[in-house]
């Protein structure tokens, strides 16, 4: 099999998000994002039947990264 | 880390001491930090911090009879730095910005001292600093009498004499002289100034002191006793100084003004009501412990003035100042791409590590730090008193572990993949085929099984061939990563089943093919007796089938960090090495190797700091390197080193490609590895089938998402295992726009995420990332 090749990365942009099992998009709702002990209320897409909650890379290697990085040096 | 220990080990850092010339230095000038800045021009800033330690910088400047050369470290290397020359410059550019202020006191005593020599107006300075009122009086025409009578004016020009003097008076000090102190009563007795003053100095120089008697009690020899260290007489308000207490001492201007400040700070703590004894520090000059690798200085001779009488311009002062190195210890450091990187050393750090595991509330701003040393002993092995890093952090991680406060992401992705290795997927025992015991059994170890899993078929048919009694196998991790990570209790578990095993293997010799292996089994499994392959193969020779392209080859050989004190490995490998026909070249000696990156699970806690240090490494000799550990192998080959391991020279892989060309097989790679490996040893030596892995669904990474998952420590098994249960239970989301699929699961500790899209041939990734947090919508 030849090597497969990915095509040019693009970021999703959360409006075209569907979740794909309800079949409706995402739309902002109450997350509450845990790790530590410790719990915070944040606004992520989610979607409004299943509950599913999209997390972005950008926010995972980004302000999540350093969230989680301060709570275990707490 | 209780503090006493902190302390004990901070003492064995001698990082801290002071340097010869500043040892040496009656009053301990900072001449290290002087030549630093003139070096650099600083004239100004040289200048403040000489005039801080010494009272007249003009006439010192000029006349000291400097004994820091004769201890500085520079005279094996070229010649002594001509530290007076150099000052005499400073203070002859910069004694102009001279400016002093003394403190004030609401209640200033009121001090007399007898004699107007350095001895007597340096306490008369440094009592006067102190704000107190201070009286000089001196039997001569003039003050520093005898400074006229010593020096030339070319040497010491009568014009800075007359400044200091100028400069003592304006801070209040009042100097009178043709006042001949006698003893007893009398406008000029010593009972009187004893009367009229809160303490008395007498600075009086050589010679005896009869008339003083019995105020102030005598030595046998008519001189006034003065305790050396206090400089304390019998009368509680008198204290004795100047060169008049010892007998056949040679006259020196630093020492006369050491013995001045030493006095002065007998009268300013007697004034006080305080102690003259506790804590003394200024015992005068003294040896220094500082070690200093003189040998790797380049010689370079001293800076010859163009015009000797004048003395040296400002920039021959610069170009001397540039020679001095300046003396620093730091061979840890020098050595160490840890230490450098976080710009420290041991005695900082361990100061550091203790204030980090002693925090109560606040961020522990160290545990990255503590988990970023490799504990691969090169510290101990280049330190003059053997202070190991590697045990401080050690020691920390533990009790980080203990306590709770052990970040898990440091080392929780090493953990999960040493808990691969032990698992039922990779680990297993046997004897020998058709052998009901073993007189040895083989232990590869987690990584050669990883890295090269085909070595290890072949070492163990050829062990097989060549030994008698029988030779077992035991597939495992010597548990290493939780030793490393300062996971006690999983570590004892890991030995445990280790000795378990061993025992029902009836006890046989093992043999490692890794150098950490070697090192922790055979410091935790106690009675095993173990050894390494190498003297093993050497003892017994290569196979007849080991190739011999090697021949003609030159290598660079890199012995890992684990086994830098295993001599006979060192000669054992080299020798094999030599009979494959490949010729081999030191990078370092075998006891100064580094690491390479893998050891203490630095590449997990910090990547940056472990691939500096390969990186450094790397760069030693442009050579191929060879290695015999499979993890420095292939993180070597990582960092674009080409490398060999020495079984890859032995057994080159088939298809003809060049052995120091193989590819680091990344994580997932060897998991997979270790996997099959046992498959097929079980299947081919012992005709145990087991089930193969179970392909749930096809799953296709281009290079580039593989590479960026091994930086993100993402597996293969992971990413499958998200596409394969948003496959089965339709939980995904999708990009309408790319029409690709967005899904997620949480593997482990982490939720992995995973863009994918479904083509025919499979679920092909575009991009694979995680987070440790956990997230769920709010019901």
């Amino acid at each position: 099999m030849s090597a497969p090749v990915p095509p040019k990365d693009e970021v999703p942009d959360t409006d075209d998000l569907i979740c794909a099992r309800c079949d409706v998009p995402l739309t902002m709702g109450k997350v509450l994002a845990s790790y530590m002990g410790q719990t915070f209320p944040v606004e992520l897409p989610v979607c409004p039947s299943c509950g599913f909650v999209y997390v972005s890379e950008e926010l995972a290697a980004g302000r999540m990264l350093k969230v989680e990085q301060a709570l275990e040096d707490k | 880390m209780d503090s006493d220990r902190v302390r004990k080990l901070e003492a064995r850092c001698i990082e801290e001491q002071p340097p010869a010339c500043v040892a040496t230095c009656p009053l301990h000038v900072d001449m290290r930090a002087i030549l630093e800045k003139v070096k650099k021009g600083d004239f100004s800033g040289a200048f403040a911090l000489y005039a801080r330690m010494v009272p007249f910088p003009g006439i010192v400047g000029h006349i000291c009879d400097h004994p820091c050369e004769a201890t500085c470290r520079r005279q094996e290397a070229g010649g002594a730095i001509r530290i007076a020359a150099v000052e005499r410059a400073l203070v002859e550019e910069s004694y102009a910005t001279l400016r002093r202020t003394a403190q004030r006191l609401s209640k200033p005593k009121r001090v007399a001292i007898v004699g107007a020599g350095l001895a007597g107006l340096t306490a008369a300075f440094d009592l006067a600093m102190k704000g107190h009122r201070i009286t000089v009086l001196e039997a001569d025409a003039h003050p520093l009498e005898r400074l006229h009578h010593d020096y030339d004016e070319a040497v010491l020009p009568r014009s800075v004499i007359a400044a200091e003097l100028g400069a003592l008076q304006t801070l209040g000090v009042e100097i009178r002289v043709r006042s001949r102190i006698a003893g007893g009563g009398g406008p000029l007795g010593l009972d009187t100034l004893i009367d009229d003053f809160d303490a008395v100095l007498l600075a009086l120089g050589p010679g005896v002191a009869r008339n003083f008697a019995p105020t102030v009690r005598l030595t046998d020899n008519g001189r006034i006793d003065i305790d050396p260290n206090s400089r304390a007489t019998s009368h509680p308000k008198v204290f004795g100084g100047g060169f008049h207490g010892a007998l056949g001492e040679v006259y020196s201007p630093i020492g006369s003004i050491h013995d001045g400040r030493r006095a002065a700070a007998s009268i300013d703590r007697f004034l006080q009501g305080a102690s003259l004894t506790a804590k003394r520090d200024d015992d005068g000059g003294e040896a220094s412990c500082l070690y200093v690798n003189t040998a790797a200085q380049q010689a370079v001779s001293p800076v010859e003035p163009v015009d000797a009488a004048a003395g040296y311009t400002l920039e021959e002062a610069k170009a001397e100042a540039a020679r001095c190195f300046p003396c620093h210890c730091q061979e840890c450091v020098k050595a160490c791409v840890f230490l450098a990187h976080y710009k420290t050393y041991p005695k900082r750090a361990v100061r550091e590590i203790h204030n980090n595991l002693s925090i109560i509330m606040g961020n522990r701003k160290a545990n990255r730090m503590i988990d970023s040393c490799s504990l691969c002993g090169l510290c101990e092995t280049v330190c003059p008193t053997d202070l190991a890093m590697g045990d401080v952090c050690l020691e920390a991680r533990r009790e980080m572990v203990d306590s709770g406060h052990m970040p898990a992401s440091h080392h929780d992705f090493a953990l999960r993949d040493m808990e691969d290795s032990r698992s039922a997927r990779a680990a297993f025992a046997r004897h020998e085929p058709g052998h009901a015991r073993s007189a040895r059994v083989f232990f590869p170890g987690c990584q050669l099984t990883a890295s090269a899993p085909g070595h290890v078929e072949r070492v163990y048919a050829h062990l097989r061939d060549r030994l008698e009694g029988g030779v077992g196998l035991m597939v495992d991790c010597c548990g290493a990563p939780a030793h490393w990570s300062g996971r006690t209790a999983l570590h004892t578990e890991v030995v445990d089943h280790l000795r378990q095993t061993w025992e029902e293997m009836g006890e046989p010799e093992i043999v490692t093919a890794c150098a950490t292996c070697l090192t922790m089994l055979r410091k935790h499994l106690g009675e095993a007796p173990v050894r390494s392959l190498w003297p093993l193969l050497a003892e017994i020779g290569w196979p007849e089938d080991a190739d011999a392209r090697a021949a003609g080859r030159t290598l660079a050989i890199h012995d890992p960090c684990t086994g830098r004190h295993e001599r006979e490995v060192h000669v054992a490998v080299r020798d094999l090495a030599a009979r494959l026909g490949a010729s081999v070249r030191e990078i370092s000696s075998a006891e100064l190797t580094t690491c390479c990156g893998f050891g203490g699970l630095v590449s997990f806690a910090n990547p940056e700091v472990a691939n500096a240090t390969i990186d450094a490494r790397a760069a030693e000799r442009p050579e191929d390197y060879l290695t015999y550990c499979a993890m420095c192998r292939d993180n070597f080959a990582r960092r674009g080193k080409r490398s060999a391991h020495l079984l890859d020279l032995a057994f080159p892989p088939e298809d003809g490609s060049d052995p120091a060309a193989r590819p680091d097989p990344g994580f997932s790679g060897r998991r997979d590895n270790r996997a099959r490996l046992k498959i097929r040893l079980l299947r081919n030596l012992w005709g145990e089938d087991m089930n193969d892995p179970e392909l749930v669904w096809t799953v296709r990474i281009p290079d580039e998402v593989r590479a960026d998952m091994e930086r993100k420590l993402i597996l293969v098994d992971e990413v499958t295992a998200v596409i394969a249960d948003a496959e089965t239970t339709g939980r995904k989301l999708k990009d309408r726009k790319t029409g690709l699929f967005i899904a997620t699961l949480r593997t482990g500790p982490v939720t992995t995420w995973v863009e994918y899209e479904n083509t025919e041939t499979g679920a092909l990734v575009h991009k694979a990332y995680g987070h440790r947090m956990n997230v769920e919508a709010k019901s």
